[in-house]
């Protein structure tokens, strides 16, 4: 337990100190991969731990960006960039989780999809939103005793939310709250009849996850300055499932590893190659087949088939 | 009833008759593998193309529309052998995600071979026109389609519902291990299923090619339709399909025409309805 804290603790450090010693565009993705690595984590809440695969998590991390791109427009404060957005997407959890959590497995999926798509569609054709254009040229926020406009300054405010978000997600995985998801994970059925209130206990879980998928969307549209109707486009959502389970469902940092996979892969492998989709594709076919614990889960030895 | 309200009705059924096609491979891949397959829209992205290099070699759009379907039927059966065959004792959303991985590979790779841009696909010859039916102006493909799509539903039911081979895939997909008990090589019967989906999904790709040109990403652009038909009409249903398909269609093209600033919005409502009022969708068996 210290070790791994000791080694987190190591980690953020070094993330920090990273903008010292690197240019702007390998920092630039560094930030990318915290943004996702955080909107992995939420997803991993759902998905590791209460067992719940969701195809439509990019609902909350689209509307985290929409209010955070309204909100900032309006007035660019920490109220805007955070608490709103988070807030918004929490609510949306709590309406979507009430009908969604009523079924179970494909057709959680479905549903989630569904929901998801919908604000894709509502998002893609109102004016109010941008259309298809999306909202563009939002101000980032003003943070007491940061220069968050610059490149580096920026880096120290992300890493403080992420890491912050981080911390909050692993002490709720870790309390008895989490524990209990664990459970509903391996036997619901079991779950209720010792008589927890799985239904609560799911519910709760979407929203949080939903809280902070909405953060990340926010911190998404702060990185970039803009924002467009494919946030809420189910490939989002596809595209944190493949960072989860690239890194390693239940594991919480497995995730921020996948995410890192990910966009290096698709940077790095696509300033060489345009065929990075297919060597995503075929990456991620063999992890499901050989690794379906990811990188986490290869580290720790669980490499080969698993009935 | 208007011509124009007319022709919209009968677009309305062309893409229903289309996401008929495309739904029924993906339902009956459900129904006996219980795998909700999102590669789905990638092997009719694959028929689109491999009919586009098939009509391109042969100048014939009735070959293409003959062999393309076995291509894909071919490549479908490479995938359920080498990658889904090893994870069915697994939990059933692993393969669903395996599915997912083959929407990229299979996009890429048309993206490589075929270049990345819109490529249109001639009629055939004999429906290169249009006609009018009661003051309506239709293109005669659209009216081939129809009547296709109509003629395939019902060589499908009776394919399953009146041969020894669809008696086996009913019991399949009631009871997939309780068939393989009862002396059926029940591993053969989930491939030769799985490549038949596929080689549905590759049909429906040729025949959507006149209508919608072929361009990589049409995989993932129709999958969601084909998924919403499936779950409004019922997981592993044929009458569900057939039904939903015709719904969704039809929702899809009045939607355009009467309600432009929120149609696409129309399907995902008509699919969250039918989910919170019948989890099942309407032809399902119920839920445990």
């Amino acid at each position: 337990m210290t070790r791994r804290l000791l080694g987190s603790a190591l980690v953020v450090v070094a993330v920090a100190l990273f903008p010292l010693s690197a240019g702007n565009y390998p920092v630039k993705l560094l930030q990318e991969i915290l943004i996702w690595g955080l909107f992995a984590m939420s997803l991993d809440l759902l998905m590791g731990y209460a067992g719940m695969v969701s195809f439509g998590h990019a609902a909350f991390f689209g509307i985290g960006g929409y209010v955070a791109a309204l909100a900032l427009a309006k007035s660019p404060g920490l109220v805007s960039a955070l608490v709103l957005p988070a807030l918004a997407a929490g609510l949306a959890a709590l309406v979507i989780g009430f009908f969604s959590i009523r079924v179970s497995g494909v057709y959680f999926i479905m549903l989630t999809l569904a929901f998801s798509q919908m604000f894709y569609a509502y998002a893609f054709q109102v004016s109010w939103l941008g259309a298809e254009d999306g909202l563009v040229g939002i101000p980032r926020p003003v943070v007491p005793g940061a220069n968050v406009s610059s490149l580096r300054g920026f880096h120290g405010y992300l890493l403080v939310v992420v890491t912050l978000s981080a911390l909050v997600l692993w002490r709720i995985v870790r309390s008895p709250f989490g524990h209990v998801l664990r459970g509903i994970h391996e036997n619901e059925a079991r779950m209720e009849a010792v008589g927890y209130a799985v239904d609560r206990y799911k519910l709760l879980a979407f929203v949080i996850a939903g809280v902070f998928a909405g953060l990340a969307g926010s911190l998404y549209v702060q990185f970039n300055g803009s924002i467009g109707p494919d946030a809420f486009f189910w490939k989002t959502s596809g595209e944190a499932l493949l960072m989860v389970i690239i890194g390693g469902t239940g594991t919480l940092g497995g995730p921020v590893l996948g995410a890192a996979a990910f966009i290096l892969l698709q940077s790095l492998v696509s300033t060489y190659t345009e065929r990075w989709m297919l060597i995503l594709g075929g990456t991620f076919i063999l992890f499901v087949l050989f690794a379906p614990g990811g990188i986490v889960g290869a580290l720790r030895g669980r490499v080969g088939l698993r009935a | 009833m208007p011509a124009d309200l007319f022709a919209q009705a009968l677009n309305g059924l062309a893409y229903g008759v289309l996401l008929f096609l495309l739904s029924v491979g993906l339902t009956l891949i459900f129904g006996m593998l219980d795998v909700v397959n999102l590669a789905h829209g990638s092997f009719y992205m694959l028929g689109a193309y491999a009919g586009l290099s098939l009509i391109a070699g042969t100048g014939n759009f009735w070959l293409a529309l003959l062999l393309a379907p076995l291509v894909v039927g071919l490549i479908g059966a490479l995938v359920e052998v080498s990658c889904l065959r090893p994870l069915y004792r697994r939990p059933p959303l692993d393969q669903v995600l395996l599915t997912f991985g083959f929407i990229y590979l299979f996009e890429d790779l048309v993206k490589w071979i075929w270049g990345g841009r819109i490529r249109s696909i001639a009629p055939p010859d004999l429906f290169s026109g249009s006609v009018s039916v009661w003051g309506a102006i239709i293109p005669s493909y659209r009216l081939f389609v129809i009547v296709f799509g109509l003629v395939m539903a019902v060589m499908l039911w009776l394919l399953i519902e009146r041969t020894r081979l669809g008696a086996i895939i009913r019991a399949g997909v009631f009871d997939a291990e309780m068939t393989g008990g009862l002396g059926i090589n029940i591993k053969l019967v989930f491939t030769t299923v799985f490549a038949f989906g596929a080689a549905l999904g590759g049909l429906s790709g040729v025949i959507a090619g006149p209508i919608q040109s072929a361009y990589p990403s049409m995989g993932v652009a129709i999958l969601i339709p084909a998924l919403i038909v499936v779950v409004v009409g019922g997981l592993g249903s044929l009458k569900g399909s057939l039904v939903g398909s015709l719904v969704i269609g039809q929702a899809e093209t009045f939607g355009k025409a009467w309600l432009p600033d929120s149609s696409m919005l129309i399907i995902y409502v008509v699919m969250a309805t039918v989910m919170l009022l019948r989890p099942q969708g309407l032809f399902g068996r119920p839920l445990k």
